[in-house]
Protein backbone atom coordinates (compact mmCIF):
# COMPACT_ATOMS: atom_id res chain seq x y z
CA UNK A 1 0.00 0.00 0.00
CA UNK A 2 1.54 3.25 -1.14
CA UNK A 3 1.63 5.83 1.64
CA UNK A 4 2.57 9.49 1.30
CA UNK A 5 3.21 12.20 3.84
CA UNK A 6 1.61 15.43 2.76
CA UNK A 7 1.58 18.96 4.13
CA UNK A 8 -1.25 21.32 3.40
CA UNK A 9 -2.88 24.45 4.75
CA UNK A 10 -6.56 24.24 5.62
CA UNK A 11 -8.39 27.41 6.66
CA UNK A 12 -5.02 29.02 7.34
CA UNK A 13 -3.75 26.25 9.58
CA UNK A 14 -0.91 23.95 8.57
CA UNK A 15 -1.61 20.21 8.65
CA UNK A 16 0.47 17.14 8.01
CA UNK A 17 -0.97 13.73 7.26
CA UNK A 18 0.22 10.34 6.09
CA UNK A 19 -2.26 9.04 3.56
CA UNK A 20 -2.83 6.24 1.10
CA UNK A 21 -2.53 7.22 -2.59
CA UNK A 22 -6.18 6.47 -3.16
CA UNK A 23 -7.56 8.51 -0.27
CA UNK A 24 -9.95 11.15 -1.59
CA UNK A 25 -9.52 14.72 -0.45
CA UNK A 26 -13.03 14.85 1.01
CA UNK A 27 -12.22 11.88 3.23
CA UNK A 28 -8.97 13.50 4.39
CA UNK A 29 -10.95 16.59 5.40
CA UNK A 30 -13.81 14.77 7.09
CA UNK A 31 -12.09 11.78 8.65
CA UNK A 32 -8.46 12.73 9.25
CA UNK A 33 -8.97 16.43 10.00
CA UNK A 34 -12.51 16.03 11.37
CA UNK A 35 -13.77 18.95 9.31
CA UNK A 36 -17.21 17.51 8.65
CA UNK A 37 -18.74 20.70 7.28
CA UNK A 38 -17.71 19.54 3.82
CA UNK A 39 -20.40 17.02 2.86
CA UNK A 40 -20.40 13.94 0.69
CA UNK A 41 -23.52 13.82 -1.42
CA UNK A 42 -23.47 11.87 -4.66
CA UNK A 43 -19.78 10.88 -4.56
CA UNK A 44 -19.89 10.90 -8.39
CA UNK A 45 -18.85 14.49 -9.24
CA UNK A 46 -22.40 15.69 -9.77
CA UNK A 47 -23.81 17.35 -6.67
CA UNK A 48 -21.14 19.73 -5.36
CA UNK A 49 -21.90 19.14 -1.64
CA UNK A 50 -18.14 18.49 -1.22
CA UNK A 51 -17.05 21.80 -2.82
CA UNK A 52 -14.00 23.45 -1.26
CA UNK A 53 -11.58 26.14 -2.38
CA UNK A 54 -8.42 24.55 -3.76
CA UNK A 55 -5.79 27.27 -4.16
CA UNK A 56 -8.71 29.68 -4.38
CA UNK A 57 -10.75 27.79 -6.97
CA UNK A 58 -13.96 25.95 -6.07
CA UNK A 59 -13.58 22.24 -6.87
CA UNK A 60 -15.34 19.01 -5.95
CA UNK A 61 -13.21 17.39 -3.25
CA UNK A 62 -14.67 13.93 -3.93
CA UNK A 63 -12.86 14.07 -7.27
CA UNK A 64 -9.43 15.11 -6.06
CA UNK A 65 -6.91 12.83 -4.33
CA UNK A 66 -5.65 13.87 -0.93
CA UNK A 67 -2.08 13.59 -2.26
CA UNK A 68 -2.89 16.17 -4.92
CA UNK A 69 -3.44 18.67 -2.09
CA UNK A 70 0.16 18.41 -0.91
CA UNK A 71 1.46 21.97 -0.56
CA UNK A 72 -1.92 23.53 -1.44
CA UNK A 73 -4.07 26.08 0.35
CA UNK A 74 -7.59 24.89 1.06
CA UNK A 75 -10.62 26.67 2.44
CA UNK A 76 -13.61 24.69 3.68
CA UNK A 77 -16.92 26.00 4.99
CA UNK A 78 -15.40 26.08 8.49
CA UNK A 79 -12.96 28.71 7.21
CA UNK A 80 -15.58 31.22 6.05
CA UNK A 81 -16.33 32.65 9.51
CA UNK A 82 -13.72 35.12 10.77
CA UNK A 83 -13.42 36.21 14.44
CA UNK A 84 -16.83 34.80 15.33
CA UNK A 85 -18.37 36.86 12.55
CA UNK A 86 -20.24 35.24 9.68
CA UNK A 87 -18.86 36.00 6.23
CA UNK A 88 -21.03 37.99 3.83
CA UNK A 89 -22.12 34.77 2.11
CA UNK A 90 -22.98 33.05 5.39
CA UNK A 91 -24.95 36.06 6.53
CA UNK A 92 -26.73 36.18 3.16
CA UNK A 93 -27.86 32.55 3.55
CA UNK A 94 -29.03 33.35 7.09
CA UNK A 95 -30.89 36.53 6.16
CA UNK A 96 -32.53 35.18 3.01
CA UNK A 97 -33.31 31.70 4.31
CA UNK A 98 -30.96 30.26 1.68
CA UNK A 99 -31.24 26.75 3.02
CA UNK A 100 -33.85 24.15 3.78
CA UNK A 101 -32.27 20.83 4.75
CA UNK A 102 -28.80 22.35 4.67
CA UNK A 103 -27.07 19.51 2.88
CA UNK A 104 -25.90 21.49 -0.14
CA UNK A 105 -25.26 24.65 1.87
CA UNK A 106 -21.50 24.29 2.53
CA UNK A 107 -20.86 23.72 -1.19
CA UNK A 108 -23.22 26.51 -2.22
CA UNK A 109 -21.51 28.96 0.13
CA UNK A 110 -18.04 28.00 -1.06
CA UNK A 111 -19.07 28.41 -4.69
CA UNK A 112 -20.80 31.70 -3.84
CA UNK A 113 -17.69 32.95 -2.04
CA UNK A 114 -15.51 32.20 -5.09
CA UNK A 115 -18.02 33.87 -7.41
CA UNK A 116 -18.10 37.10 -5.42
CA UNK A 117 -14.32 37.22 -5.27
CA UNK A 118 -14.25 37.21 -9.07
CA UNK A 119 -17.35 39.33 -9.66
CA UNK A 120 -18.86 41.44 -6.89
CA UNK A 121 -22.03 42.30 -8.79
CA UNK A 122 -23.12 39.15 -10.58
CA UNK A 123 -26.41 39.10 -12.47
CA UNK A 124 -28.99 36.48 -11.56
CA UNK A 125 -27.95 34.50 -14.64
CA UNK A 126 -24.28 34.64 -13.63
CA UNK A 127 -25.19 33.39 -10.16
CA UNK A 128 -27.29 30.57 -11.58
CA UNK A 129 -24.47 29.59 -13.94
CA UNK A 130 -21.91 29.69 -11.14
CA UNK A 131 -23.95 27.35 -8.94
CA UNK A 132 -24.94 25.03 -11.80
CA UNK A 133 -22.53 22.41 -10.45
CA UNK A 134 -24.14 22.50 -7.00
CA UNK A 135 -27.41 20.65 -6.64
CA UNK A 136 -30.01 21.52 -4.00
CA UNK A 137 -32.14 18.47 -3.32
CA UNK A 138 -34.81 20.68 -1.75
CA UNK A 139 -34.88 22.69 -5.01
CA UNK A 140 -34.49 25.84 -2.92
CA UNK A 141 -32.64 27.72 -5.62
CA UNK A 142 -34.73 30.90 -5.47
CA UNK A 143 -33.57 31.72 -1.95
CA UNK A 144 -30.04 30.53 -2.63
CA UNK A 145 -29.81 33.05 -5.47
CA UNK A 146 -31.28 35.73 -3.18
CA UNK A 147 -28.73 34.83 -0.50
CA UNK A 148 -25.84 35.32 -2.91
CA UNK A 149 -27.38 38.60 -4.15
CA UNK A 150 -27.69 39.71 -0.52
CA UNK A 151 -24.01 38.89 0.05
CA UNK A 152 -23.02 40.72 -3.12
CA UNK A 153 -24.80 43.88 -1.92
CA UNK A 154 -23.18 43.61 1.51
CA UNK A 155 -19.73 43.03 -0.01
CA UNK A 156 -20.06 46.06 -2.26
CA UNK A 157 -21.06 48.27 0.68
CA UNK A 158 -17.96 47.16 2.56
CA UNK A 159 -15.58 47.61 -0.35
CA UNK A 160 -17.18 50.01 -2.84
CA UNK B 1 -16.52 5.05 -3.29
CA UNK B 2 -12.89 4.13 -2.89
CA UNK B 3 -10.70 3.32 -5.90
CA UNK B 4 -8.66 0.12 -5.93
CA UNK B 5 -5.16 0.75 -4.58
CA UNK B 6 -2.56 2.28 -6.88
CA UNK B 7 0.83 3.92 -6.60
CA UNK B 8 0.96 7.68 -7.02
CA UNK B 9 3.84 9.61 -8.55
CA UNK B 10 4.18 13.37 -8.74
CA UNK B 11 7.04 14.12 -11.13
CA UNK B 12 8.22 17.71 -11.36
CA UNK B 13 9.52 17.57 -14.93
CA UNK B 14 8.22 16.26 -18.22
CA UNK B 15 11.20 13.95 -18.72
CA UNK B 16 10.66 12.43 -15.28
CA UNK B 17 6.98 11.90 -16.06
CA UNK B 18 7.72 10.25 -19.40
CA UNK B 19 10.37 8.02 -17.77
CA UNK B 20 7.78 6.86 -15.21
CA UNK B 21 5.31 6.13 -18.01
CA UNK B 22 7.95 4.17 -19.93
CA UNK B 23 8.83 2.20 -16.82
CA UNK B 24 5.28 1.28 -15.90
CA UNK B 25 3.88 0.88 -19.42
CA UNK B 26 0.18 0.34 -19.74
CA UNK B 27 -0.29 -0.15 -15.99
CA UNK B 28 0.25 3.62 -15.67
CA UNK B 29 -2.26 6.38 -16.34
CA UNK B 30 -1.62 10.11 -16.62
CA UNK B 31 -3.53 12.13 -14.02
CA UNK B 32 -4.20 15.58 -15.47
CA UNK B 33 -7.39 17.21 -14.14
CA UNK B 34 -8.67 13.81 -13.04
CA UNK B 35 -12.31 14.68 -13.63
CA UNK B 36 -12.88 11.65 -15.86
CA UNK B 37 -10.12 9.40 -14.54
CA UNK B 38 -10.96 9.60 -10.83
CA UNK B 39 -14.70 8.86 -11.31
CA UNK B 40 -13.72 5.84 -13.46
CA UNK B 41 -11.36 4.57 -10.77
CA UNK B 42 -13.90 5.24 -8.02
CA UNK B 43 -16.65 3.38 -9.89
CA UNK B 44 -14.04 0.70 -10.61
CA UNK B 45 -14.85 0.84 -14.29
CA UNK B 46 -11.13 1.30 -14.72
CA UNK B 47 -8.04 0.37 -12.80
CA UNK B 48 -4.48 1.67 -12.78
CA UNK B 49 -1.36 0.37 -11.08
CA UNK B 50 0.30 3.76 -11.18
CA UNK B 51 -1.03 7.28 -11.48
CA UNK B 52 1.45 9.77 -12.90
CA UNK B 53 0.21 13.18 -11.74
CA UNK B 54 1.40 15.86 -14.18
CA UNK B 55 -0.02 18.58 -11.91
CA UNK B 56 3.37 19.61 -10.56
CA UNK B 57 5.18 19.99 -13.88
CA UNK B 58 5.69 23.68 -14.66
CA UNK B 59 4.91 25.21 -18.03
CA UNK B 60 1.93 23.13 -19.14
CA UNK B 61 -0.81 25.74 -18.64
CA UNK B 62 -0.94 28.55 -21.19
CA UNK B 63 -3.05 29.99 -23.98
CA UNK B 64 -1.20 32.07 -26.54
CA UNK B 65 -1.46 33.03 -30.17
CA UNK B 66 1.92 32.63 -31.82
CA UNK B 67 3.24 31.84 -35.28
CA UNK B 68 -0.22 31.80 -36.87
CA UNK B 69 -1.57 29.37 -34.30
CA UNK B 70 -3.35 29.27 -31.00
CA UNK B 71 -1.24 27.19 -28.64
CA UNK B 72 -2.93 25.69 -25.61
CA UNK B 73 -0.80 23.97 -22.98
CA UNK B 74 -1.92 20.39 -22.41
CA UNK B 75 -2.85 20.92 -18.76
CA UNK B 76 -4.72 24.18 -19.36
CA UNK B 77 -7.92 24.17 -17.31
CA UNK B 78 -11.25 24.49 -19.08
CA UNK B 79 -12.04 27.48 -16.85
CA UNK B 80 -8.92 29.21 -18.22
CA UNK B 81 -10.35 28.93 -21.75
CA UNK B 82 -13.56 30.53 -20.53
CA UNK B 83 -11.67 33.47 -19.05
CA UNK B 84 -9.20 33.92 -21.89
CA UNK B 85 -9.49 37.17 -23.83
CA UNK B 86 -7.96 35.68 -27.00
CA UNK B 87 -10.42 32.76 -26.87
CA UNK B 88 -13.39 35.11 -26.32
CA UNK B 89 -12.49 37.43 -29.14
CA UNK B 90 -10.79 35.20 -31.72
CA UNK B 91 -12.02 31.63 -31.08
CA UNK B 92 -15.65 31.86 -29.90
CA UNK B 93 -16.21 28.21 -30.87
CA UNK B 94 -13.74 27.26 -28.12
CA UNK B 95 -15.67 29.38 -25.64
CA UNK B 96 -18.93 27.70 -26.77
CA UNK B 97 -17.28 24.35 -26.09
CA UNK B 98 -15.60 25.09 -22.77
CA UNK B 99 -18.81 26.58 -21.34
CA UNK B 100 -20.81 23.38 -21.82
CA UNK B 101 -18.25 20.90 -20.49
CA UNK B 102 -19.52 19.33 -17.26
CA UNK B 103 -20.11 22.17 -14.76
CA UNK B 104 -18.12 25.20 -13.54
CA UNK B 105 -16.58 23.34 -10.58
CA UNK B 106 -15.40 20.45 -12.73
CA UNK B 107 -14.00 22.95 -15.24
CA UNK B 108 -11.72 24.40 -12.56
CA UNK B 109 -9.86 21.07 -12.53
CA UNK B 110 -10.58 19.50 -15.94
CA UNK B 111 -7.97 20.06 -18.65
CA UNK B 112 -8.08 20.44 -22.43
CA UNK B 113 -5.38 17.80 -22.94
CA UNK B 114 -7.22 15.38 -20.68
CA UNK B 115 -10.49 15.94 -22.50
CA UNK B 116 -8.82 14.84 -25.76
CA UNK B 117 -6.52 12.12 -24.40
CA UNK B 118 -9.41 10.36 -22.65
CA UNK B 119 -10.78 9.45 -26.09
CA UNK B 120 -14.38 9.60 -24.92
CA UNK B 121 -16.71 10.25 -27.88
CA UNK B 122 -19.03 12.00 -25.42
CA UNK B 123 -16.44 14.65 -24.60
CA UNK B 124 -16.99 18.06 -26.14
CA UNK B 125 -13.56 19.18 -27.34
CA UNK B 126 -13.01 16.46 -29.96
CA UNK B 127 -15.69 17.66 -32.41
CA UNK B 128 -14.51 21.25 -32.05
CA UNK B 129 -10.88 20.29 -32.59
CA UNK B 130 -11.84 18.22 -35.66
CA UNK B 131 -13.53 21.16 -37.38
CA UNK B 132 -10.69 23.50 -36.44
CA UNK B 133 -8.08 21.16 -37.92
CA UNK B 134 -6.15 21.09 -34.65
CA UNK B 135 -2.89 19.28 -33.97
CA UNK B 136 -2.08 17.42 -30.79
CA UNK B 137 1.51 17.61 -29.58
CA UNK B 138 2.53 14.47 -27.70
CA UNK B 139 5.76 14.23 -25.74
CA UNK B 140 7.33 10.80 -25.36
CA UNK B 141 10.73 9.37 -24.43
CA UNK B 142 12.46 10.31 -27.69
CA UNK B 143 10.93 13.59 -28.71
CA UNK B 144 7.67 15.30 -29.23
CA UNK B 145 5.52 14.52 -32.23
CA UNK B 146 2.63 16.31 -33.80
CA UNK B 147 -0.51 14.27 -34.38
CA UNK B 148 -3.09 15.76 -36.76
CA UNK B 149 -6.48 15.58 -35.07
CA UNK B 150 -7.98 13.56 -37.92
CA UNK B 151 -5.73 10.65 -36.95
CA UNK B 152 -5.92 11.15 -33.19
CA UNK B 153 -9.14 9.35 -32.30
CA UNK B 154 -8.73 5.66 -33.02
CA UNK B 155 -11.79 4.14 -31.31
CA UNK B 156 -13.82 4.08 -28.14
CA UNK B 157 -11.55 5.48 -25.39
CA UNK B 158 -8.60 4.88 -27.70
CA UNK B 159 -6.33 7.51 -29.21
CA UNK B 160 -3.12 7.52 -31.23
CA UNK B 161 -1.17 8.28 -28.03
CA UNK B 162 1.40 5.70 -26.95
CA UNK B 163 1.31 4.63 -23.28
CA UNK B 164 4.46 6.69 -22.66
CA UNK B 165 3.25 9.88 -24.32
CA UNK B 166 1.72 12.95 -22.70
CA UNK B 167 -0.37 15.59 -24.46
CA UNK B 168 1.70 18.72 -23.95
CA UNK B 169 0.11 21.14 -26.39
CA UNK B 170 -2.86 21.61 -28.67
CA UNK B 171 -2.32 23.77 -31.75
CA UNK B 172 -5.15 25.41 -33.61
CA UNK B 173 -4.53 27.24 -36.89
CA UNK B 174 -5.51 30.91 -36.57
CA UNK B 175 -8.80 31.47 -38.39
CA UNK B 176 -8.49 33.08 -41.82
CA UNK B 177 -10.52 36.22 -42.56
CA UNK B 178 -14.28 35.64 -42.98
CA UNK B 179 -14.23 32.51 -40.85
CA UNK B 180 -16.57 31.50 -38.08
CA UNK B 181 -17.14 28.51 -35.88
CA UNK B 182 -19.71 27.38 -33.35
CA UNK B 183 -20.40 24.47 -31.02
CA UNK B 184 -23.96 23.68 -29.99
CA UNK B 185 -24.84 21.04 -27.43
CA UNK B 186 -28.14 19.58 -26.33
CA UNK B 187 -27.95 18.09 -22.85
CA UNK B 188 -30.60 16.92 -20.38
CA UNK B 189 -29.09 18.97 -17.57
CA UNK B 190 -25.90 20.85 -16.73
CA UNK B 191 -23.09 18.38 -16.35
CA UNK B 192 -24.49 15.67 -18.60
CA UNK B 193 -22.87 14.35 -21.72
CA UNK B 194 -24.47 15.46 -24.96
CA UNK B 195 -27.69 13.85 -26.14
CA UNK B 196 -26.40 15.35 -29.36
CA UNK B 197 -23.94 18.11 -30.17
CA UNK B 198 -22.34 19.55 -33.26
CA UNK B 199 -19.35 21.70 -34.14
CA UNK B 200 -19.16 23.72 -37.34
CA UNK B 201 -16.50 25.90 -38.88
CA UNK B 202 -16.73 27.77 -42.17
CA UNK B 203 -14.45 30.02 -44.16
CA UNK B 204 -16.10 32.19 -46.80
CA UNK B 205 -14.38 33.33 -49.97
CA UNK B 206 -14.47 36.86 -51.39
CA UNK B 207 -17.56 36.01 -53.42
CA UNK B 208 -19.37 34.79 -50.31
CA UNK B 209 -19.13 31.12 -51.26
CA UNK B 210 -17.98 28.53 -48.71
CA UNK B 211 -14.28 27.95 -49.24
CA UNK B 212 -13.83 25.46 -46.45
CA UNK B 213 -16.31 23.76 -44.14
CA UNK B 214 -15.83 21.56 -41.11
CA UNK B 215 -18.68 19.68 -39.43
CA UNK B 216 -18.29 17.18 -36.59
CA UNK B 217 -20.51 15.52 -34.00
CA UNK B 218 -20.23 14.55 -30.33
CA UNK B 219 -21.60 11.29 -28.90
CA UNK B 220 -22.64 10.09 -32.33
CA UNK B 221 -20.63 6.87 -32.56
CA UNK B 222 -17.74 5.00 -30.96
CA UNK B 223 -15.45 7.93 -31.72
CA UNK B 224 -15.95 11.59 -32.56
CA UNK B 225 -17.55 11.85 -36.01
CA UNK B 226 -16.35 14.20 -38.71
CA UNK B 227 -18.91 14.41 -41.49
CA UNK B 228 -16.88 14.80 -44.66
CA UNK B 229 -20.05 14.18 -46.70
CA UNK B 230 -21.65 17.25 -45.16
CA UNK B 231 -18.48 19.28 -45.63
CA UNK B 232 -18.33 18.37 -49.34
CA UNK B 233 -21.97 19.34 -49.84
CA UNK B 234 -21.29 22.80 -48.53
CA UNK B 235 -17.92 23.56 -50.07
CA UNK B 236 -18.12 25.93 -53.03
CA UNK B 237 -21.76 26.83 -52.36
CA UNK B 238 -23.50 29.91 -51.11
CA UNK B 239 -24.30 29.26 -47.43
CA UNK B 240 -28.04 29.85 -47.78
CA UNK B 241 -30.75 28.06 -45.86
CA UNK B 242 -31.07 25.33 -48.47
CA UNK B 243 -27.36 24.54 -48.55
CA UNK B 244 -27.03 24.56 -44.77
CA UNK B 245 -30.10 22.35 -44.45
CA UNK B 246 -28.72 19.81 -46.91
CA UNK B 247 -25.35 19.74 -45.18
CA UNK B 248 -26.97 19.39 -41.76
CA UNK B 249 -29.12 16.48 -42.96
CA UNK B 250 -26.00 14.79 -44.33
CA UNK B 251 -24.26 15.36 -41.00
CA UNK B 252 -27.18 13.74 -39.19
CA UNK B 253 -26.91 10.77 -41.56
CA UNK B 254 -23.27 10.30 -40.59
CA UNK B 255 -24.23 9.79 -36.94
CA UNK B 256 -24.35 6.22 -35.60
CA UNK B 257 -25.41 6.85 -32.00
CA UNK B 258 -26.48 4.11 -29.63
CA UNK B 259 -29.64 4.17 -27.57
CA UNK B 260 -29.26 4.93 -23.88
CA UNK B 261 -31.17 6.82 -21.21
CA UNK B 262 -30.62 10.00 -23.22
CA UNK B 263 -32.78 8.68 -26.01
CA UNK B 264 -33.33 6.20 -28.83
CA UNK B 265 -30.79 5.95 -31.64
CA UNK B 266 -33.17 7.41 -34.25
CA UNK B 267 -34.00 10.35 -32.03
CA UNK B 268 -30.33 11.14 -31.41
CA UNK B 269 -29.56 10.87 -35.12
CA UNK B 270 -32.37 13.32 -35.87
CA UNK B 271 -31.08 15.65 -33.15
CA UNK B 272 -27.54 15.46 -34.55
CA UNK B 273 -28.90 16.91 -37.80
CA UNK B 274 -30.87 19.60 -35.95
CA UNK B 275 -27.82 20.65 -33.95
CA UNK B 276 -25.58 20.56 -37.02
CA UNK B 277 -27.95 23.08 -38.64
CA UNK B 278 -27.84 25.33 -35.57
CA UNK B 279 -24.05 25.15 -35.41
CA UNK B 280 -23.68 25.83 -39.13
CA UNK B 281 -26.08 28.78 -39.01
CA UNK B 282 -24.19 30.33 -36.11
CA UNK B 283 -20.81 29.65 -37.74
CA UNK B 284 -21.90 31.36 -40.96
CA UNK B 285 -23.22 34.34 -38.97
CA UNK B 286 -19.93 34.63 -37.15
CA UNK B 287 -18.07 34.44 -40.45
CA UNK B 288 -20.06 37.50 -41.48
CA UNK B 289 -22.08 35.55 -44.03
CA UNK B 290 -25.51 36.67 -42.82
Amino acid sequence: MAMHTIKLTVNGEPHEATVESRLLLVHLLRENLRLTGTHIGCDTTHCGACTILFDGQPVKSCTVLAVQADGRQLITVEGLEKDNKLSAIQDGFYQEHGLQCGYCTPGMMITGTALLERNNSPSELEIREAISGNLCRCTGYVNIVKAIQHAARATKQETP
Amino acid sequence: MIPAAFDYHAPTSLSEAVALLSKHGDTAKVLSGGQSLLPLLKLRLGQAGHLIDIGRIPGLEYIKEEGGMLRIGGRTRESALERSEVVRTRYPILLDTAQVIADPLVRNMATVGGNLAHGDPGNDHPATMLVLGAQVVATGPKAERVIPIDGFFVGLFTTALQPDEIVTEIRIPAPPARSGGAYVKFERKVGDYATAAAAAFVTLGASGLVERAGIALTNAGPKPVRSTAAEKLLTGRRPDAAALGEAARAAGQSATPSADRRGAADYKKEMAGVLALRALTKAVQRAGGR
